[in-house]
């Protein structure tokens, strides 16, 4: 296990090194001159030089790369060009509102999704199921925009049930009275795919013999569907879960920036909208480096969850 | 196809059971439609004055009927409501005649109503003078027939929504498509090379592939969208396209893997046929439908990101519109309860997303050969 692990480690060098490439090529290169974007629209070209020597751009790229290497390895990435908080300050304050609306997101998300699932798998190919996979397909198909544009419309501003937005500062003000109808809006959104996807796996075990042996043996249909069926398709129902897990550490931009929370999401489009550059490149290498970390740990818990899987 | 007159290949059974499907023939005509509202659209054969002002801000749909609060607004001359609109078969000369007429009036006679009317606004609009000036005749022209009610409503500015929802669909399905298009052939000779030579190269694409899925998707997308800093259908279409190709190199690569050793490959190889002939001439062929449903996977994705793009402003410029583009405006109209710009987006968008979804899965399931 622990030379697996290892292993696994040493393998991410390499890919590490390429998401630091990557970034570097981008906000380095492709992202133009830092210089003219900080100086604004009207500076002279002394401004241009004095701000290029203190981001230290007027040096080889070699040179530039070894201080972006640098910045990540002592997580100092200076300073944000639009409003000077240290972004590693930025990253670790984001974190915490991005956590509190998906982390309750993803569970209700996925025990309503895969209650649904089990239920018209069990019911397939009669009108019910039918009804509700076209459901599925034309509630995937309008954009996750109008739900929550119309969403937070209809609760939050015309019957005034939830906050329109806003955020707090005490950990429980912010889960119960400004996250639930973000939390609900995206477990809207998630809820017709996940429901698509979880009924599928179920239907790949429905039909298996261990199955029909459960029902010989004189089982009831809840027994079946619960502790047979169901425990034998969470396998890839928690392989599809661990693929959203990376995504607890951006956040949801769309959510964020609509009901204004403070979160990674919403700070990297706030970012992109004024360029700046190390922000978005500190959040790209470290959430790259997470996600890559994150991976190994689902492959663990794989295992642990289903003991035919061999970590090889 | 080249076996004619023979058994049928896997294309013309593809085809055969994709018309025998009647879900997948009538969403292959929406999607059909939707194609050529976008050609159509996109040589001005309809929809190429969206941008004029046919009708008083916000005009609400023929069905809802004109607004009461705006009537004190509407000129005088709108009364014959929304049957003026469908008259308007437009004299190309129309804003030329107008603006000779208006020289040689002086410019006050005919307009002075409209222009007083602008008065007032002009006062709380710092950028009047100049829009009055940028869209010069036009607006003074369109002024005499301004409707009270269109049959789905207008903007702000007075423009037929139907019109802007089908210039908003050229747009969304144009950079849809093409940066599927994009994203397809780089994943497909990426894929192909990788599976076909294996040892380094298959070590190097596969480490560039593990680089770009390392970082999530949509970060991906706007750290590409904040370097390119530019609003275009261009810089769109190459941000989806760069960044989506790693789901179909996947797939490529693990059929080129299984396909190189086949008989028909070595055949190829012995009558001396060269690496990239029996990659591209050979092997292609018998993947190409992993290749064309991937196409159509990513164009449905694709477009849903455009619209999200071009939402958050990182997307079409604002002298294009996109449904993307569409929904921002209505995102502030909904809450002055003007709905419909909102509704005609959804619908239209909704409409494509669900055909072109449903026509994917027919495609999928017509070219398995394991249906048979």
């Amino acid at each position: 296990m622990s030379a697996y692990i290892l292993r696994r480690l040493w393998q991410m060098i390499p890919t590490m090194l390429g998401v630091v490439l990557l970034a570097f090529f981008l906000f380095n290169y492709v992202g133009g001159d830092p210089a003219y974007i900080l100086a604004g629209k009207i500076s002279s070209p002394e401004q241009i030089a004095s701000i290029r020597r203190q981001l230290g751009i007027d040096q080889p790229y070699y040179v530039q790369l070894w201080i972006f290497i640098q910045q990540i390895l002592t997580a100092d990435f200076g300073s944000s060009w639009a409003t000077n908080e240290p972004v590693s300050q930025i990253i670790i304050t984001r974190i915490g509102p991005s956590l509190t609306i998906l982390i309750p997101m993803l569970i209700i998300e996925t025990v309503l999704s895969v209650l649904i699932a089990v239920g018209v798998a069990y019911v397939r190919g009669s009108l019910t199921d039918r009804a509700v996979m076209i459901g599925c397909t034309v509630a995937m198909s309008v954009s996750l925009l109008v739900y929550i544009i119309v969403g937070q419309y209809v609760l939050a501003y015309q019957l005034g049930w939830f906050p329109v937005q806003g955020w707090g500062n005490s950990f429980l003000e912010n889960l119960f009275k400004y996250s639930p109808l973000p939390i609900l809006l995206g477990v809207a959104v998630g809820i017709a795919p996940n429901t698509r996807l979880y009924r599928t796996f179920i239907l790949d075990e429905i039909n298996q013999d261990y199955v029909r042996t459960a029902r010989a043996k004189g089982l009831s249909e809840n027994t079946v569907m619960l502790h047979h069926v169901l425990r034998n398709a969470l396998i890839p129902i928690i392989t599809n879960l661990m693929t959203y897990l990376p995504a607890l550490l951006v956040g949801d931009f769309l959510i964020e920036r609509f009901f204004s929370i403070p979160g990674i999401g919403r700070e990297v489009i706030l970012a992109v909208e004024r360029s700046d550059f190390p922000v978005i490149k500190a959040i790209t290498v470290y959430v790259a480096a997470a996600t890559m970390i994150v991976n190994l740990v689902a492959d663990l818990l794989y295992q642990a969850a289903d003991p035919r899987v061999q970590l090889k | 196809m080249s076996a004619a007159g023979q058994s049928a290949g896997l294309w013309q059974l593809a085809w055969r059971r994709l018309i025998a499907d009647r879900v997948a023939v009538v969403s292959m005509v929406v999607v059909g439609l939707f194609l050529l509202l976008m050609i159509a659209s996109g040589l001005n054969l309809i929809a190429a004055n969206w941008s004029e002002e046919v009708a008083v801000g916000y005009a609400p749909p023929s069905f809802v009927g004109a607004a009461k609060k705006t009537a004190a607004n509407a000129p005088r001359q709108a009364d014959n409501g929304p049957n003026a609109y469908p008259g308007t078969v437009k004299d190309p000369l129309a804003t030329e005649i107008a603006e000779l007429r208006r020289q040689l009036d002086g410019g006050v006679t005919t307009s002075s109503e409209a222009d007083l009317e602008l008065g007032d606004l002009k006062v709380v609009d710092p950028l009047a003078k100049e829009m009055a000036e940028i869209l010069g005749t036009t607006t003074v022209a369109a002024r005499h027939e301004l409707a009270d009610t269109l049959p789905f409503g207008a903007d702000k500015w007075g423009r037929d929504v139907i019109k802007k929802t089908v210039k908003g669909s050229e747009t969304s399905i144009f950079v849809g498509l093409t940066a599927a298009l994009l994203a397809t052939i780089i994943g497909t000779v990426l894929g192909a090379f990788a599976g076909y030579y294996g040892g380094r190269i298959d070590d190097f694409f596969n480490w560039f592939y593990n680089v770009f899925t390392a970082i999530p998707y949509m970060l991906l997308i706007l750290a590409i969208a904040a370097v390119l800093n530019q609003r275009g259908v261009t810089a769109v279409v190459l941000i989806l396209g760069l960044t989506g190709w790693t789901g179909i190199y996947r797939l490529v690569r693990a059929e080129y893997m299984k396909h190189k050793s086949r008989e028909y490959v070595q055949a190829a190889d012995a009558i001396g046929a060269s690496n990239r002939r029996r990659m591209f001439v050979h092997i292609f062929p018998n993947i190409s439908h992993v290749s064309l449903v991937q196409l159509s996977v990513n164009a449905v994705g694709f477009i849903k990101s455009e619209v999200i793009l071009s939402f958050l402003g990182f997307g079409v410029p604002v002298d294009k519109v996109s449904w993307g583009s569409m929904l921002n405006e209505a995102q502030n109209e909904l809450i002055l309860g003007y709905w419909w710009q909102l509704a005609a987006a959804t619908l239209a968008m909704a409409l494509l997303v669900t055909a072109f979804s449903m026509f994917t899965d027919a495609l999928r399931d017509a070219l398995d050969p394991k249906i048979k």
